[in-house]
Order: structure tokens, then C-alpha cells, then sequence
């Protein structure tokens, strides 16, 4: 079992746009290490013959016909944006210094 | 580099991702209508919004709509297959993730057959799959509109979730010099494909079919790929052709020079006909994909999928086969009207009567002129496939030749009626009173008497003037080949 690195926590940090200091990396790599490890224990009990599922349920095909229903309002749509403008959602730079 | 000198040394290798919007009524995972142009935010609910407790139920057409595609192109359907998680931060979507397909795709390995000066290429394809398209950014501030530099951006949700269909092609290597048209033959054609199939709209000025062109250079005589790069913002068939071009040639000179490719997006400027760079994908994207846990995987019925093939309508290049046969055409002359989106309207020109070769003639001429000048496509001429037949059938009676008919046309481009219309208002009939016409011809020997003895004397070939006379007096209404023979007939020499 591979100890998750602190390089490998820095990796996700910035993917998941999080700004860790130092010690939080390494706080978390032991506490996601845990974790994995956890959920590696799945493997053990899983036999050859037990095939890797996404799902609990054995059921396939599941859709909704093309039909249309009523959307939000744009009032209603824009109501938990912590800014709004020309009825559009407003969002930080998306590139930072480093684009 | 100049193009020519950068084929002498380089072999190019292209592939072409194209991304579909999907024409159905709702969006992929839930009921939100999928209008182009409505105003901001107004097409969206919590499940576009992945507003929490939400979650997608997939569109069934849309899944329909993906195996014809795929069948359409030749490929296997999957069996079993699952929808994927990207996760990504990045505002267009607002979940952090967008719902795609990675490893398990609808359909694969089919392919697609394209014309090129003659030449059929097969395109391989890789992959079909299904996903969602994004929400739309407009960047603020800064000094170009664009993502860099911008102070902030904001987002127009009503684009994400649309169904959004991907064809991805292998990678196309020996199309040589060909290469910017075979990648422009190959959306033209992909384009007609999603027509045939009524599944898209396939409007690339609009975005509901975009382009991503790769390519890569090979130095001649290497077996060893390159390193490829990606241009987006492709809007058009004719900017994938000078996308391609303008890579190649970029390219070429950074290795001419000793220089490396970098591995990267690149946007292509309509402008120019250049490309700049975007985003460096050096360092290798990191999307974390995973089964998408919202969602039951999809395992198509083979029944089901069997009878989706049979139901296939005729595809573009079978029905270009047909419509040679049925014209009569070359093959040259059959590529032509493909390229100049001409075939539905000569077609439906046929069907309102008019003979093939005079449908073709009219499209592929005059009118192509006019579209030309105007800038415009052929199909956007203020004038009917029935208005055209109708200039046929006038023609064809003898009441029009072909110069009147060409100011008919233009009558009806510009919006003076029907053909008849034109030729009532501006008074364009053949003069076919015998009288009239022979006045004018007394008119024309008089004021020509040098021309005249010539011909009294046995130079026949000096009519022609004559003729010519005859035509500008009438304006050119008259029966050329009529009055020919009246002014022999005067002269005694007929």
C-alpha cells in the first residue's frame, strides 16, 4: 500500500484551486492515507470472481423522454450567486498570475 | 515557411475532434429547453445548476440520436457502457465536473469516406461519445475580451447540459499536399451526415458544430511522429481548411529552424488565418476520471440498435451516387455542386421541373456569381429552387434566352417577385412579332450598309455584326437565331 505524499496533496490542492500552507500538507496526506487505506480493505474481501461495480443497483437504461419542463427564473436562477451581472453569474479571474 | 516548401519536407498528420449540440428539445440530463439566443440564464434549473440534491436522468433521444451517429459512421455500439465524471474547476460548469464518457464510449472504430480532387480518403474514427456542452463566459475587462487579462467573467448557464456529441478520427497520416482539404472535406462531409440524420442543426456560426483541429509534422522520410498541437475556435469549414494550413506552416518554420513544438491549445483568428497560443498542456491534464455514480450505466438492446441501422435514412455520399447517376454528371461536376452546397438545390430544382443540366447550369453559373459577390452561401439567395425551374421552363418555351434570363434572376434577387413578375415589369420577352422584328432588321442593314453588302456579296461571316446590331436595338430581346436567318433572307443569300 503507497503512502500518499505530500506531493501528491499539493498536486490535488491546486487542481481543486485550495491554497494549503505547509503543514496542512502534511496533515492532510496522513489523513487521506488513512482513508485510502480504508477503502482499500474493499479489495481484500473482493474475490476473482467478483467483478469491480459503480453500482449498487443491477439496473441499466434509465432515461427521461425529450420532453420539456418549466426552467428556474433568471431571478430565481441568480438568487444564491454572491454576484450578479447582465443576469449573468459574476466569478473571480478564472486565470490566475501563472496563465 | 511558404506551404509548398514546408510539404517538401515535412509529411503532416492530422486528427479532428468535432463536438455536436445535439438537437433535441431538452437538455442532456434534465428538462431545460435548448433555444439558441435566449436570454441569459433563463434555460436552467437545479440539476443544470447542480444546485445539491439534484440529480440527472439521461435524455433518451439523445442516447438514440448517438448510436445513429455512430452507425452512421460506420462503428461498433457499445454493448455496456457508463458515463464518466471530469472534474475540472473551471465556472462554464457549474458542478466542477462535467458528465462525459472516458474509457466506455458509445461507439468506436468506425469510419467515413470523403472526396478529395477525386481521390477517396477514409477517415478512421476512433470514438463517438456522448456528454454535456458547457455554459457560455463572456471575460470583463482587460484589454481584449479575452481569458487573459480579464478582471473577472461572467456566466450564462442556459448552454450547459446541452447534448453534446464527440467524434473523435484516428490519427490521419499521406493526405500530403491535400491535407487542409481533406480535414474540410471531412466536416463538410461529417456536416451532411448530422443533416441526413436530423439530429443537429450543425450550424458551426452558431456553435452547435465546432471543430478541434490537431496537428502534427512528420520531417520526410521519419517514422516518427510529432508533437502535436490543438486549434480551437474553429468556425467555419472553410477556417478548418486555413487552420490546418497556417499550423503546417508554423510548424514547418519553428522546425526548420532547429526549434521544438510545444504540446499546446491554440486559437485560431478568422482574421488572419493564424493561431495563437492558449493554455501549454505540457503539463499533462489531470482530470480525475471517474464512473459517473448519478447515472445507470447504458446497455443499448441489440434489437433495438439493429433496427435504428435499418432505419437509417440514405446517407450523403449514397445519395451523391444516385443523383450522379439520375443527372448524368461527371464526377468533377458532382464535387463541384457538393462543394458549393449546391446539390439540395439543383435537387429540388429537378423536382419542380426543371431539367438537370439546366438546374445545374443556373445554380452553378449566374447564381453562384451572385452568392460569390453578395458573400453569401448559394441557399441564402433571396431566390427558390421554383423560381429557377420556372426561368428553365421559360427558356426552354423560347420566351426568354439566357441573357433575359439572366436579368430575370437578378429581378427576383432583388426582390421584384416571381420570375414572371420580372419579366412582366421589365418587360423581358423574346421580341417573337415578326413584324417588329423585321422593322428593327430594316433599321440595322440601313444603318449598316458596309456590313450589309458584305454579306450581299457572299461574306456571310460578316452577319455576325449584324445579328449583333439586331440584339442591341432589341435590347436584347430578340430571337438571335431568328433574326439571323430574316437578315440572310433580306440580304437574298439565305
Amino acid at each position: 500500500m503507497s503512502a500518499i505524499t505530500r506531493d501528491e496533496v499539493a498536486h490535488l490542492a491546486r487542481l481543486s484551486r485550495l491554497a494549503l500552507a505547509d503543514e496542512e500538507l502534511d496533515h492532510f496526506a496522513a489523513q487521506l492515507d488513512q482513508i485510502v487505506g480504508a477503502v482499500a480493505r474493499v479489495a481484500e474481501v473482493a474475490a476473482d470472481d467478483i467483478p469491480p461495480s459503480s453500482h449498487a443497483l443491477p439496473l441499466t437504461n434509465v432515461f427521461r423522454p425529450d420532453e420539456v419542463r418549466r426552467s428556474l427564473t433568471p431571478e430565481q436562477a441568480l438568487s444564491g450567486a454572491p454576484a450578479v451581472e447582465d443576469d449573468r453569474f459574476r466569478v473571480p479571474r478564472i486565470l490566475g498570475e501563472e496563465a | 515557411m511558404p506551404y509548398d516548401e514546408a510539404l517538401e519536407r515535412f509529411d503532416p498528420v492530422l486528427g479532428l475532434e468535432t463536438h455536436v449540440e445535439l438537437g433535441t428539445a431538452s437538455k442532456m440530463f434534465c428538462g431545460c429547453p435548448t433555444e439558441f439566443g435566449a436570454a441569459p440564464n433563463t434555460q436552467v434549473c437545479p440539476v443544470c445548476l447542480a444546485l445539491p440534491g439534484s440529480l440527472p436522468v439521461a435524455n433518451a433521444e439523445a442516447i438514440e440520436s448517438t448510436i445513429r451517429i455512430g452507425l452512421a459512421l460506420n462503428c461498433s455500439i457499445a454493448e455496456w457502457c457508463r458515463f464518466a465524471r471530469k472534474n475540472y474547476f473551471y465556472p462554464d460548469m457549474p458542478k466542477n465536473y462535467q458528465i462525459s464518457q472516458y474509457d466506455e464510449p458509445l461507439c468506436t472504430d468506425g469510419y467515413l469516406d470523403v472526396v478529395v480532387d477525386g481521390r477517396t480518403v477514409r477517415i478512421e474514427i476512433e470514438r463517438v461519445h456522448l456528454e454535456e456542452d458547457t455554459g457560455k463566459s463572456t471575460h470583463v475587462g482587460g484589454a481584449t475580451g479575452r481569458i487573459h487579462g480579464a478582471d473577472y467573467s461572467i456566466v450564462d448557464y442556459n448552454r450547459a447540459g446541452i447534448p453534446l456529441v464527440e467524434i473523435v478520427t484516428k490519427p490521419i497520416a499521406g493526405t500530403d499536399a491535400m491535407a487542409p482539404e481533406v480535414a474540410r472535406a471531412y466536416a463538410t462531409e461529417l456536416r451532411e451526415v448530422m443533416r441526413s440524420l436530423g439530429v443537429s442543426d450543425v450550424r458551426m456560426e452558431e456553435g452547435s458544430m465546432r471543430c478541434d483541429v490537431n496537428v502534427s509534422l512528420m520531417p520526410r522520410g521519419s517514422a516518427e511522429w510529432g508533437t502535436r498541437t490543438e486549434t480551437k475556435n474553429v468556425n467555419s469549414l472553410r477556417s478548418v481548411e486555413r487552420a490546418v494550413r497556417g499550423e503546417i506552416e508554423r510548424q514547418a518554420a519553428i522546425l526548420a529552424d532547429g526549434g521544438r513544438i510545444i504540446q499546446e491549445t491554440r486559437h485560431f483568428h478568422e482574421d488572419t488565418g493564424r493561431t495563437t497560443s492558449g493554455r501549454s498542456k505540457e503539463e499533462a491534464q489531470d482530470y480525475r476520471y471517474f464512473p459517473e455514480p448519478d447515472l445507470l450505466p447504458i446497455a443499448p438492446d441489440r434489437d433495438w440498435v439493429a433496427s435504428l441501422k435499418a432505419a437509417l435514412p440514405e446517407l450523403p455520399s449514397v445519395r451523391r451516387a444516385r443523383l450522379k447517376q439520375e443527372w448524368g454528371v461527371s464526377d468533377l461536376d458532382m464535387e463541384a455542386m457538393h462543394n458549393a452546397d449546391a446539390i439540395d438545390l439543383v435537387e429540388a430544382t429537378v423536382a419542380a421541373g426543371a431539367p438537370a443540366a439546366d438546374a445545374r447550369k443556373w445554380w452553378m453559373g449566374e447564381l453562384a456569381r451572385r452568392a460569390n459577390e453578395a458573400g453569401t452561401a448559394l441557399a441564402e439567395l433571396p431566390i427558390t429552387p421554383g423560381d429557377v425551374a420556372r426561368v428553365t421552363e421559360l427558356v426552354a418555351s423560347g420566351a426568354l434566352n439566357d441573357k433575359l434570363a439572366r436579368q430575370v434572376l437578378e429581378g427576383v434577387l432583388a426582390g421584384e417577385g416571381t420570375p414572371d413578375d420580372v419579366v412582366e415589369k421589365r418587360g423581358l420577352q423574346i421580341v417573337n412579332d415578326e413584324g417588329e422584328l423585321s422593322a428593327i432588321i430594316d433599321k440595322v442593314l440601313a444603318d449598316n450598309s458596309d456590313a450589309a453588302d458584305k454579306v450581299r456579296s457572299g461574306k456571310v461571316a460578316a452577319v455576325g455584326a449584324l445579328v449583333g446590331g439586331v440584339m442591341k436595338a432589341s435590347r436584347g430581346k430578340a430571337d438571335a437565331a431568328r433574326a439571323r436567318e430574316l437578315i440572310l433572307e433580306k440580304l437574298g443569300v439565305s
